[in-house]
């Protein structure tokens, strides 16, 4: 059944009479397998991906990579303390990590400023947070396995044996 | 100025279909399911091995047979897969992609006037590079038995000046293949007559159903097979030309002397890359495999349920569905629904004159493709 999953991964329009028909499953069992990833929190969400900077918009964001510094509470390790990081609106990503920080946070924003406050006003100050070092992210190339450019011309010859 | 062409080169027929080529070349937005190779790029590392190669300045000409270590690779490699035993000194040699080693098995087997077997719908270059060697192509018509020559058929073609049989599996147009009892089987009457087998096995690792088996890994066959395979089709890897031929050590010396005279070796960039890939790019593999499975699943049933009936293929990347119920016939068929549609396909009889009323339609192609040109030849279909 991961096979599902690798189909949705590439394209979650696929629908479950399509999917059905590459798989050679009936479409209501693999509408039944969706349903089950959906309700186990293996498919979270379906979403696309956008290349925001071909937005031609004044306000199409900022991003920063945050290291925080924070220190561990008791029994709760560091889970607690993340939770009231990734809670923000602003924080797309977060991520516990070893080495010599312990969360790598990411933030998006309207512009430097409002990335800036939200890192000043919000984040440092909160208890446990001993320190952070904020990282303006400045070119996208590739995310979440997609390369970020324009559609690839066709390089093959439309005919041939 | 009249005899300038030789009278071989002269008498060789040219392709029926190439106006039919001209003009989808010549047309813009055409969905073309007429590609005969993947639509993937190679593999990033295998890419990258090239571009290392070239910044290190392998620049130079290889030994003939190919570079050692691709040899050796290629050695164990078929061991692993196939458990197959070549070895690297004597018993492989490294060609551009699987026709420059067809074209040598050919000439190093032939004697002018010998007949060679080749089961039809066929690849387009049997033929005429059996002739071009001296041969005499002998087809034989396998529509009726689902596109798979019998021992049957095989045993009533073969006469005294039979020298050997082109065997291509899977199959390029219909996507056939054999299953090790039918290999077997056909293995009894080559062996009887001593035929020699050259194998077109590009599409070997694109097998969905059950395991690809080479011929040479039926008992007793070795020793009468040329193995024919190459990087093209399962690495992604058709514009790097890059092939290899397997067999006993006197025809792959044979072979070795055409191939030094005329060819010299196979570019090194590509050799290198070539090295690369038998090391790093299964996963990638793999996963063209599953997607290429998923993609043949959707358009056979999609064919079959908008009339266009087709048998199930086990492997390359080809449906060969039939369209005689359209009354039409396959140039004829193909044309019109490139100019309604624009949808390029390859009509049947580019493979054989058997091919009549079949069409050639390659999965290579995107999910997205596949859905709107099925769409469209759906619509094709309910036009009159």
């Amino acid at each position: 059944m991961q096979e599902i999953l690798e189909v949705l991964e590439k394209d979650c329009r696929a629908t479950p009479e399509e999917i059905a028909r590459m798989l050679k499953k009936k479409p209501q069992e693999v509408r039944n397998a969706i349903k089950k990833y959906e309700k186990e929190g293996v498919i979270l969400k379906y979403k696309a991906v956008i290349n925001k900077d071909l937005i031609r918009d004044e306000d199409t964001g900022l991003r920063a990579l945050i290291e925080v510094n924070i220190v561990p509470q008791k029994d709760a390790g560091f889970d607690k303390i993340a939770e009231r990081v990734y809670s923000f609106p602003e924080v797309t990503s977060c991520y516990l990590i070893s080495g010599t920080y312990d969360l790598l946070v990411i933030v998006e924003g309207k512009n430097i400023h409002t990335v800036s406050s939200f890192v000043a006003e919000k984040l440092s100050c909160l208890e446990n947070v001993r320190g952070t070092t904020t990282h303006f992210l400045l070119k996208k190339y590739k995310e979440d396995g997609v390369i970020l450019k324009h559609k690839e011309e066709n390089k093959r010859i439309a005919i041939s044996y | 100025m009249k005899n300038i062409i030789s009278e071989k080169v002269e008498q060789m027929q040219p392709s029926g279909i190439r106006a039919f080529f001209d003009l989808v070349l010549g047309m813009k937005d055409v969905i073309s399911l007429g590609v005969g190779e993947p639509d993937f790029v190679t593999p990033w590392a295998i890419r990258e091995a090239g571009i290392y190669s070239l910044e290190q300045g392998f620049t130079s000409y290889t030994s003939n047979k190919g570079l050692y270590k691709l040899r050796l690779g290629l050695s164990r490699y078929l061991k692993a897969k196939h458990n197959l035993d070549y070895s690297p000194d004597e018993e492989i040699l490294i060609t551009v992609g699987v026709s420059e080693g067809l074209d040598l098995a050919l000439r190093t087997i032939i004697n002018p006037g010998d007949k060679i077997i080749v089961p039809q719908p066929s690849y387009v270059s049997y033929g005429p590079v059996t002739e071009l060697a001296g041969g005499l192509p002998v087809y034989i018509d396998t529509t009726k038995d689902d596109f798979k020559l019998t021992p049957e058929k095989l045993e009533k073609a073969v006469d005294k000046r039979t020298k050997g049989i082109i065997l291509n599996y899977p199959t390029n147009p219909t996507g056939i293949s054999y299953r090790r009892k039918e290999l077997e089987a056909l293995s009894r009457v080559i062996l009887k007559h001593r035929l020699v087998c050259i194998c077109d096995e590009v599409y070997g690792d694109l097998t969905y159903d059950f395991e690809h088996i080479p011929f040479a890994g039926i008992g007793g066959l070795k020793k009468n097979t040329i193995y024919l395979n190459g990087f093209s089709k399962s690495f992604a890897m058709t514009g790097w030309r890059v092939g290899f031929a397997c067999g006993p050590q006197d025809i792959i010396a044979g072979m070795t002397k055409i191939h030094q005279y005329t060819i010299m070796c196979v570019p090194i960039t590509s050799q290198m890359a070539a090295a690369e890939a038998l090391v790093s790019a299964k996963k990638p593999v793999e996963e063209m495999k599953r997607e290429y499975r998923r993609r043949r699943a959707f358009v056979v049933e999609e064919l079959n349920q908008m009339g266009l009936s087709c048998h199930n293929p086990q492997g390359a990347f080809y449906v060969f569905p039939s369209i005689k119920k359209t009354g039409l016939r396959s140039l004829e068929f193909s044309q019109k629904l490139l100019e309604e549609e624009k949808v390029a396909v390859v009509p049947g009889t580019a493979f054989g004159g058997c091919g009549e009323g079949y069409i050639r339609i390659s999965y290579a192609s995107g999910m997205e493709s596949l859905k709107e040109a099925l769409e469209r030849i759906k619509r094709f279909l309910g036009k009159d």
